[in-house]
C-alpha cells in the first residue's frame, strides 16, 4: 500500500510518512503528486478536486504540503466574506505580512495582482505555490471577475503558483458564461465499505483489542450505512456511542467474544441515535448523559422538535385545527362537513381520485380569515363571541410560526393564512381536546 | 549511475514539456497561422517605426492561441532596433481593471508617469489621458513615442459605464494627438454588438480571425509536434528515441485522438490531455506509452456527476429513482418531499422491505443533502413563505445518467435495481 507513493523530488522517508497519514488515498496522493511534479518545476495552473464530504481532499492538500514541507497558502472561501481578506490571506502566507499591509481599503483584483507582482520580482518563487481555496462554490456568489481571473493567475502574475480548488459541487456548475480556463478535473472516490472499516478501526480505544473495535465498527455500519457515509458522522457516532457498546462488558456479562448478545445489547441503542443525534434533535452532550442514566429514569427523550409543542390553550388550539382544515380541505366542501344539514356532495367522474392533487401531497392553501372563523365557529363545541382576544390568538399562532401570513402587509381588512405545521402535529394537538380530525379531512374520505 | 541518468533526463524531459503545456512557451514559430501573423506584425510595425495609429480586434474562441500569437508578433517586433527602442506597452485585463477609473491608474503606472502625474486632478477622463500622451512626447517636442495598448479581455471592457476607456482610446488612434496602437484581444465572435455606436464609428473594424479548422491529420501532426522534444536537448541519443516513439501510429492512440479531435480542436484542451499523460512519466517509466493516453483521455471525458452518484447512500440513491419515477409519470413537472416520500412508500409496500423504512425526518435529512450538492435545484428562489417538505424542486440529472450510475453503483440491491428499471417498461405499455 505505501508503496505507491514513489516520486523522484522528494525524500523517500517523507513520502512514507505522508502515506502513513493518508490511509485509502494512497492513488489520489500519487495522482496529485506526479501532477505537481518536482518542487521547482511549474505546474498546471489551476487544479480543480472533487468529492463528497469527508472524503479526504482537504486532508490530503493538508498532509502533502506541511509534510513535504512547499510553499502555500490555504483559504477557506467560507472565512472570505470580502475578497480582501482573501487576498491578504494570500499575501501573508506568501510574502509575509508587510506585503499584506500594502494593500489598500477594499482592495481590488488589479491591487492584488500589482502588489503580488512586485513582491515575486524581488522574491521570485524556488519552488511552486500552492493556494489552497476550500469550498470553492462559494467563489460563485463573489464578482463575477474572481473566479476566471483567479485560474488564470499564473499567467496574469507571470510566476510559478498553481491554485487548487477544493468543492463538493461538480465543475460544471462553475463554469462562467463566456468560458474561462478550464482546470484539471480530479475526483476524490467517496470512501467504500471496507475502506470506511478501516478508517474508523484505527480510532480504537487503548483498553479494548483491535478486533472488538472493529465488530463494534462493523454494527454500526451496518445501521448506519444504509443512511449516512459521511465519514466525519460516522466517527462521531462511534465515537459517543462506544460507552454503552462497552457496558455489558464493563459490567461482567457477556465476553468480548459474545457478538450476538452485543449486537442485541447496542442495536436498539444505534436505531435511537438515529432519530435523534444523527438529527441533532439531541445534543452530543445530552446524549451522553442519557447514556449515564438507566433506562427506566430516561422516559421520552425530547428531541428539538419536541419543544414545538407548546401548551396552547384551548382557543388557540381549536384556531390551529381550524386553520389546518381550511388549508387542506378545499372550499367547496365546507358545507359537507361543517353544516348540520348538508346535501349529498357531486362527486366527480373520477372515483379515484388522482393522486397528485391530493393536498397533503401539494403543501397547504391559503384561507381568507373569514373561512377561518367561519370553521372554527363550527368547530368549536361551545358559543365563543367574536372577541379581541380571538382576534390577538391568531396573532400569536403567526408569531410561533404555525400560521404563516400570505398577504401583504398593507391588507388590513381581508388577511390571508396558511396552516404551517404537520399531519403528526395536528393530530398530537386534536387528541389533547378530544377532536378526531381525520373525520373532516377531505383526502381521508 | 544509469537511474540517477535516467532520473536525471526524467527531470530535464518533464521541465521542457511542462514548460510547454503548464506556461504557454512560446514555440519559435506558430503553425496554421501565417497570414494573421503577417498582418499583425506590419500592422503594429507600422505603429511602432512609421509613427501609425492603428486599431485592430484579435478575435477567437477560447484557446485558439490569440494571446501566444500576440506574444510571438511582439517578440518578433522588437527585434527591430527602432521599435525596442521607442516602442512603450501598456497591457491591461478586462478582468483584473473592472472600472475605468482603475484602469487609468494602471495605465499612468505601466508609463511610469506616477511621479508626472503626482496629485493632480483632471476634469474628465479625456484630459487625463491627454496629458499622459504629452507627457510622452520626445525632447524635441516633434513627436510623441509609439504606445501600444493591448486589451485582453477586450468584450468586457465595452460593460463598463459609457464605455469612456474605450472612446477615448480609439480617438486617439483616430486622431493625429500621438502614434497609437490598441489590440483588443476576445473570445466573443459578437464583439462589435457590444460597443457604441459612437466608440463603433472610431474603430477601424479591423479584426484578425483565429478560428483555425483543421483537418485530423493536421491534428496528428500538432500532436506529435507537441510532444517532440526540441533539437537542443542535451542526450541526444534519448532525444531521437523520443521524437521516433510510434505513439501516434498506434490505432486505439488515433481512436482517441480522433475522439478529442471531433469534441474540441483548439490547443489548450490538448494541452490538458497531454499533461495527464506526462504525469504518468516517471523514472520508472521514461516514455509515453498508449496506455498512458487511454488513461488520460477517461479522465478528461469522465461525467462528474456520475462519479458523485457513486458516492451516494442507498437512501438517497431510492429517492433518487422516486424523482425519476415521478418525473417520467408527470412529464418533468416539478415535485417536492412529500410526493418524492409517497412514491418511495409505494415502492416499499410492494417489496415489503422493512429495510429501508425510516422516519420522515430522516429522509429530509437525505433529501437536504441531494440539494446542497445541487442534484436538485429548487425551481424558484421564494424559500420564505413554503414549509420545507413542500417546497417545489427539479431534478438536475438524465435518466441515462441515473440508469448509468445504478449500474456502477455498489453493491446496489437488487429490488433497487428492479424498481428502478420497472417503470419503463410501464410507460411503453401504457402508450401503446
Amino acid at each position: 500500500m505505501t508503496k505507491m507513493l514513489q516520486h523522484s523530488g522528494y525524500e523517500e522517508e517523507r513520502l512514507q510518512r505522508v502515506a502513513e497519514l493518508l490511509p485509502c488515498r494512497e492513488v489520489q496522493a500519487g495522482m496529485l503528486l506526479s501532477l505537481m511534479g518536482q518542487p521547482q518545476q511549474c505546474s498546471y495552473p489551476s487544479i480543480f478536486i472533487y468529492g463528497h464530504r469527508a472524503s479526504g481532499k482537504s486532508h490530503v492538500m493538508q498532509v502533502l504540503l506541511k509534510e513535504l514541507e512547499l510553499p502555500h497558502a490555504t483559504v477557506s472561501c467560507v472565512e472570505c466574506v470580502s475578497v480582501a481578506l482573501l487576498f491578504e490571506q494570500v499575501l501573508l502566507s506568501f510574502f509575509g505580512c508587510d506585503a499584506a499591509s500594502l494593500l489598500p481599503r477594499s482592495p481590488s483584483l488589479s491591487d492584488f495582482v500589482r502588489i503580488y507582482r512586485q513582491h515575486c520580482s524581488q522574491t521570485p518563487a524556488k519552488q511552486t505555490r500552492y493556494i489552497v481555496m476550500e469550498k470553492a462554490e462559494l467563489l460563485r456568489d463573489t464578482d463575477a471577475n474572481l473566479l476566471p481571473a483567479l485560474l488564470r493567475l499564473q499567467e496574469l502574475v507571470d510566476d510559478n503558483v498553481t491554485i487548487i480548488l477544493l468543492s463538493e459541487i461538480v465543475w460544471d456548475k462553475f463554469r462562467p458564461n463566456t468560458g474561462c480556463f478550464e482546470p484539471l478535473l480530479l475526483h476524490f472516490p467517496d470512501y467504500s465499505k471496507g475502506e470506511l472499516q478501516q478508517i474508523l478501526s484505527q480510532d480504537k480505544h487503548p483498553s479494548y483489542s483491535a478486533e472488538f473495535y472493529s465488530s463494534y465498527i462493523n454494527i454500526l455500519l451496518g445501521v448506519f450505512y444504509s443512511v449516512c457515509r459521511d465519514l466525519r458522522e460516522l466517527r462521531h457516532l462511534a465515537a459517543l456511542n462506544f460507552s454503552k457498546f462497552c457496558e455489558p462488558l464493563a459490567e461482567g456479562k457477556v465476553k468480548e467474544t459474545d457478538t450476538h448478545k452485543l449486537w442485541r445489547n447496542i442495536e436498539p441503542h444505534l436505531k435511537k441515535a438515529m432519530q435523534t443525534v444523527y438529527l441533532r434533535e439531541v445534543s452530543s452532550l445530552q446524549w451522553e448523559q442519557l447514556q449515564q442514566m438507566e433506562e427506566r429514569e430516561c422516559g421520552a427523550l425530547r428531541g428539538l422538535s419536541a419543544h414545538t409543542h407548546v401548551e396552547l390553550p384551548y382557543y388557540s388550539k381549536f384556531l390551529l385545527i381550524a386553520a389546518y382544515l381550511a388549508s387542506y380541505n378545499p372550499a367547496r366542501t365546507d358545507k359537507r362537513f361543517f353544516l348540520k344539514h348538508h346535501g349529498k356532495i357531486r362527486k366527480t367522474n373520477f372515483l379515484k381520485k388522482n393522486e397528485k392533487t391530493s393536498n397533503h401531497l401539494l403543501g397547504p392553501k391559503p384561507f381568507p380569515l373569514d373561512r377561518l372563523l367561519a370553521i372554527f365557529y363550527s368547530v368549536v363545541d361551545s358559543r365563543v363571541a367574536p372577541t379581541a382576544s380571538i382576534f390577538s390568538q391568531i396573532s400569536s399562532l403567526v408569531t410561533l410560526q404555525l400560521l404563516t401570513k400570505v398577504s401583504h402587509d398593507d391588507q388590513l381588512d381581508a388577511p390571508k393564512y396558511k396552516c404551517a405545521v404537520s399531519m403528526d402535529f395536528i393530530c398530537a394537538i386534536s387528541r389533547t381536546v378530544n377532536f378526531e380530525i381525520i373525520k373532516y379531512l377531505y383526502d381521508f374520505l | 549511475m544509469i537511474i540517477c541518468i535516467i532520473g536525471f533526463i526524467d527531470v530535464q524531459v518533464q521541465d521542457i514539456l511542462r514548460e510547454r503545456f503548464c506556461r504557454q512557451q512560446l514555440p519559435d514559430r506558430l503553425e496554421g497561422v501565417e497570414a494573421q501573423h503577417k498582418h499583425l506584425l506590419e500592422l503594429l510595425k507600422r505603429t511602432a517605426v512609421h509613427g501609425e495609429s492603428n486599431s485592430v480586434l484579435i478575435v477567437g474562441p477560447r484557446g485558439a492561441g490569440k494571446t501566444m500569437l500576440l506574444k510571438c508578433v511582439l517578440r518578433d517586433l522588437l527585434e527591430e532596433k527602432e521599435a525596442q527602442k521607442n516602442l512603450l506597452q501598456v497591457h491591461l485585463n478586462g478582468l483584473l481593471q473592472t472600472d475605468d477609473r482603475i484602469a487609468l491608474k494602471e495605465i499612468t503606472r505601466q508609463l511610469h508617469l506616477e511621479n508626472v502625474v503626482g496629485d493632480k486632478v483632471f476634469g474628465s477622463f479625456a484630459e487625463n489621458l491627454a496629458f499622459l500622451l504629452e507627457a510622452l512626447k520626445k525632447g524635441d517636442r516633434s513627436s510623441s513615442r509609439p504606445v501600444l495598448f493591448v486589451l485582453d479581455e477586450f468584450d468586457l471592457f465595452a460593460h463598463h459605464k459609457n464605455q469612456t476607456l474605450l472612446y477615448n482610446l480609439f480617438d486617439v488612434s483616430q486622431s493625429a494627438q500621438a502614434p497609437v496602437a490598441v489590440v483588443g484581444i476576445t473570445c466573443r465572435l459578437d464583439v462589435l454588438e457590444l460597443l457604441e455606436k459612437r466608440v463603433k464609428s472610431r474603430f477601424s473594424h479591423r479584426q484578425i480571425h483565429l478560428l483555425s479548422n483543421p483537418t485530423f491529420p493536421q491534428y496528428l501532426e500538432r500532436v506529435r509536434t507537441q510532444l517532440s522534444l526540441p533539437d537542443r536537448f542535451p542526450d541526444q541519443e534519448f532525444c531521437q528515441d523520443w521524437n521516433d516513439g510510434t505513439l501516434c501510429e498506434d490505432k486505439s492512440v488515433q481512436d482517441v485522438l480522433q475522439k478529442h479531435f471531433n469534441s474540441s480542436k483548439d490547443f489548450r484542451s490538448l494541452h490538458m490531455l497531454l499533461m495527464l499523460c506526462l504525469s504518468r512519466v516517471s523514472v520508472s517509466r521514461p516514455a509515453i506509452r498508449p496506455a498512458d493516453l487511454l488513461e488520460a483521455s477517461r479522465l478528461c471525458f469522465t461525467d462528474s456527476k456520475a462519479n458523485m452518484l457513486h458516492g451516494l447512500s442507498i437512501l438517497e440513491l431510492c429517492l433518487i429513482i422516486a424523482m425519476k419515477h415521478l418525473n417520467d409519470v408527470y412529464e418533468g413537472e416539478p415535485f417536492n418531499l412529500q410526493m418524492v416520500h409517497n412514491e418511495f412508500k409505494k415502492f416499499l409496500q410492494r417489496k415489503s422491505n422493512s429495510m429501508y423504512n425510516f422516519e420522515q425526518p430522516v429522509i429530509m435529512k437525505a433529501f437536504e443533502h441531494l440539494q446542497q450538492l445541487e442534484l436538485i435545484r429548487p425551481v424558484d428562489s421564494t424559500a420564505a413563505k413554503t414549509q420545507r417538505e413542500y417546497q417545489l424542486m427539479r431534478l438536475m440529472l438524465d435518466h441515462s445518467q441515473i440508469m448509468e450510475a445504478l449500474q456502477k453503483y455498489p453493491q446496489c440491491p437488487t429490488d433497487v435495481k428492479q424498481w428502478a428499471m420497472s417503470s419503463t417498461e410501464l410507460k411503453e405499455t401504457f402508450w401503446m
